[in-house]
């Protein structure tokens, strides 16, 4: 019954982010930026664009400048994040990677880093005057949910092991349709509770931010409004009023 | 430090970050634009019945037509990057101008009419329905904003509070409740062609006198033709810089830069202001319309070239959307970047050898730049990224023996607005403008009190006119800010002028008979 359940579970977390995501990410490709806006000085061609947003993705460049806190315990999160995300890859794809091999031993540290730094990051929301300003119940709330999915998964590690071969079969098998039992340890679906409603939530909260930043038009134009003209196409067919030639 | 009238504080970090005090400046609001103000340009006279409606009917129009607005509504993760960027905040404490806080006004808007969670769960992420309240917070703090795009340069995604005050304002004007200032002057623009509304007499008898006034100081016939067919070059200026002190010193130093050059210059009376104020309410269709005014001044004078004077959000929407609004420019000469900026044209001249300068001209100054938003964040000179930087520092430099930069994270991309932008340039929120100067004052103390700076050069009409005001009050002379191409005349050096011959040693009787000779 467990196993149907989180089975069910499953596929649908996995349609609604993966098709929510995409509705989303569709609509910020198409929704036209009339005007050129780069926060400048900004690169003057196109690979130029692609190496701004590779610093922005890889370093947070612009948090970097802003706040070496925020950047510090931010950075630390995202980066721990996606060591663990790829350690979680042996769990859908046999035989596993190379890299997935040699993150291994480093998953159980970036788990304790990722905690750690969201820890840090949501004492900021509570001890600063201006963020906890701020700060609205759903920022606790993400905070929240990171942080139990990142100790409930410390704990099967630590404290409460569960059969990962059988996790792993149950998810190698959802990806072919096949329902294989998944184990019945409180924790272990606790944590892939929580997962599920992480990605769930993901296209329609603030967590938006990742992909957006690929969308965000004073990041990713090229400076060259002089040498190239920009014109949308609803600009195109306003009627003019009076200086018309 | 001959120009300082009070004393300079000992310490004052200009970046400090205050305590916060809410509805600090809750009480200030931007003078409400007059019926005739807003049909002028099209937007309803006042407040229309069905507003709410028509305000969420409107954002949902413009959430399909700027990508800024729909991503920046659902990017944002409060992670507080921003919270301290804003010189509003920092000189008033008020937490509503957190560039964030600022954003949220709109946002929790957004949500409510345009997001499940708003809808279902607005308790859970800030979503309030558009009431008459929230209204009110969006007109005075959409109105404390200069959209001088700081925030946008320390914000992770790029989020730029210019474009979602921009949205605001249009939002707002689309409802019948826009401000004064920025709309009466853009119906001016309309009406007679410039902000200020100085009709072509006037502008030519403004231009005489400072004919005159060079003839005068040089001995020479320097030109400042109005409305001349066939000119190589059209100027488009503030028309502050036909009007006010330090403007027009500026544009002496544009005629005497041209004359030097040898090039046929006019100004165009059709499109005699520069400055497009019709960016600051966000509007496209008004931008445009005051655009298209400058292409057909450029088509009917049968120019070869469009320049552009010192102005910040001028050189904004000249550099970065008059090819956008009014383009494509194809009857113009293709071998100048269209438009150019005076400090690119006279830049391109000193790299080439053709100005003299006699630098101890300006020794009485002791100078530093001030970056003006929209050049530095929002536009470019030539030739490289950061050129708007570089160019402006290259002039000064060049024209003056006592050049110091202010502290670093107070310049160039990090710079701090004058406090009079984006359409705040106006005596009702003067208590607003004075106080967000202060950062950008307390930089300046700074180095006052290292290199006894006096003197603050800018390229931007509102700067000017705001310091002007401000500079008083934190210890300097009003006329303690300076052109940048007043530096320029200042210091250059004529072919056949009275201080070329006194630079080669000519004396004084010499010149005089040489004056009246001619
Ligand atoms: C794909 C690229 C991503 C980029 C470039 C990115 C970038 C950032 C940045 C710059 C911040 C602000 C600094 C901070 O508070 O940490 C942030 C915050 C945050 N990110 Fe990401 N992120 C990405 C993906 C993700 C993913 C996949 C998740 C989670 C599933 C995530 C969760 C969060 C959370 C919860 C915060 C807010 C932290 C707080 O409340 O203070 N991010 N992100
Ligand atoms: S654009 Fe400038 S004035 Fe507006 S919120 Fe950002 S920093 Fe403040
Ligand atoms: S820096 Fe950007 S993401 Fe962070 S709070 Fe400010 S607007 Fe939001």
């Amino acid at each position: 019954m467990i196993t149907v359940i989180y089975a069910a579970l499953f596929v649908v977390a996995t349609l609604v982010l993966v098709l929510g995501l995409g509705v989303k990410l569709w609509s910020y490709a198409t929704t036209p930026a009339p005007l050129k806006i780069p926060t400048t000085p900004a690169p003057i061609t196109r690979p130029g664009v692609v190496w701004r947003l590779f610093r922005e993705f890889a370093f947070f460049e612009s948090l970097f400048k802003a706040n070496k806190w925020i950047w510090l315990f931010g950075y630390a999160f995202h980066l721990a994040l996606a060591v663990v995300l790829l350690r979680h890859m042996r769990y859908f794809i046999d035989p596993v990677w190379a890299v997935v091999a040699i993150a291994q031993p480093f998953g159980v540290y970036a788990g304790f880093a990722m905690v750690a730094a969201l820890l840090a990051l949501w004492a900021r929301r509570v001890l600063v005057a201006r963020i906890r300003y701020i700060t609205e119940p759903a920022d606790h709330l993400m905070l929240a949910l990171l942080v139990a999915i990142g100790v409930s998964g410390l704990m099967m590690k630590f404290v409460a092991r569960t059969d990962i071969v059988m996790v792993k079969q149950f998810f190698i098998g959802l990806m072919q349709f096949k329902l294989n039992p998944l184990p019945g340890d409180p924790v272990l679906l606790i944590h892939l509770g929580l997962v599920a409603a992480l990605m769930i939530v993901f296209p329609y909260s603030k967590l938006l931010h990742g992909p957006a930043l690929l969308f965000s038009p004073t990041r990713n134009q090229v400076d060259n409004p002089r040498e190239k003209r920009h014109v949308a196409k609803w600009a195109e067919k306003l009627p003019r009023r009076q200086a018309a030639k | 430090m001959a120009n300082l009238m009070g004393s300079i504080p000992d310490e004052a970090d200009p970046l400090e970050i205050p305590a916060l005090c809410e509805g600090a400046m809750a009480a200030l609001r931007s003078f409400p634009a007059k019926p005739e103000h807003q049909t002028a340009l099209g937007f309803p006279g006042e407040l229309v019945e069905n507003w709410q409606e028509k305000a969420i009917e409107k954002m949902g129009d413009l959430l399909t037509k700027y990508r800024s607005l729909k991503v920046y509504m659902d990017a944002c993760v409060k992670c507080g990057a921003c919270t301290d960027k804003c010189h509003y905040f920092l000189g008033t404490g008020d937490p509503k101008n957190m560039p964030v806080a600022r954003q949220n006004l709109m946002r929790k808007v957004y949500r409510r009419y345009f997001t499940f969670t708003g809808k279902h769960l607005p308790w859970l992420v800030g979503a309030e329905d558009f009431s008459k309240e929230v209204l009110d917070d969006w007109y005075t703090y959409f109105h404390q904003c200069s959209q001088c795009r700081r925030c946008s340069v320390y914000c992770p995604f790029g989020i730029d509070t210019a474009e979602i005050s921009m949205a605001a304002r249009e939002i707002m004007d689309s409802i019948g409740q826009g401000q004064k200032y920025s709309n009466e002057i853009i119906g001016k623009v309309f009406k007679i062609g410039n902000n200020l509304g100085l009709p072509p007499k006037a502008m030519r008898s403004t231009l005489d006198d400072v004919e005159e006034d060079l003839k005068t100081e040089t001995g020479l016939d320097i030109r400042l033709p109005l409305d001349e067919e066939g000119a190589d070059i059209m100027l488009v200026t503030p028309s502050a810089d036909l009007f006010a002190e330090p403007h027009i010193q500026g544009l002496m130093g544009y005629a005497k830069v041209f004359h030097q050059a040898g090039v046929k210059w006019t100004l165009s009376s059709y499109a005699s202001e520069a400055a497009n104020f019709a960016m600051f309410i966000g509007s496209y269709d008004n931008m445009r319309e005051v655009a298209l005014r400058i292409r057909k001044a450029a088509e009917d004078l049968k120019v070869r070239r469009l320049v552009f004077g010192e102005c910040g959000h001028a050189w904004r929407v000249a550099y970065s959307f008059l090819n956008t609004l009014a383009g494509p420019f194809d009857f113009l000469d293709q071998n100048h970047p269209v438009p150019q900026h005076i400090c690119e044209f006279t830049h391109d001249l000193m790299q080439e050898g053709k100005l003299r300068f006699d630098k101890s001209k300006n020794d009485a100054y002791r100078l530093t730049f001030h970056d003006s938003c929209n050049v530095a964040r929002a536009s470019r000179m030539d030739p490289t990224p950061g050129g708007q930087f570089e160019i402006p520092r290259a002039i000064l430099r060049a024209t003056c023996n006592h050049y110091f930069d202010m502290a670093p994270d107070t310049i160039k991309e990090a710079t701090l607005c004058c406090g009079g932008g984006g359409g705040l340039l106006t005596d009702d929120l003067m208590d607003l403008r004075m106080k967000g100067a202060s950062p950008r004052m307390r930089a300046m103390q700074e180095v006052t009190r290292e290199h006894g700076v006096t003197h603050l050069a800018a390229i931007c009409a509102i700067c000017k006119a705001q310091f002007t005001k401000v500079l008083p009050a934190y210890g300097y002379r009003a006329n303690g800010i300076l052109s940048v191409h007043q530096m320029v005349s200042n210091a250059i050096v004529l072919d056949g002028s009275i201080q070329q011959r006194e630079l080669n040693g000519e004396g004084a009787a010499a010149i005089e008979t040489a004056v009246a000779a001619s």
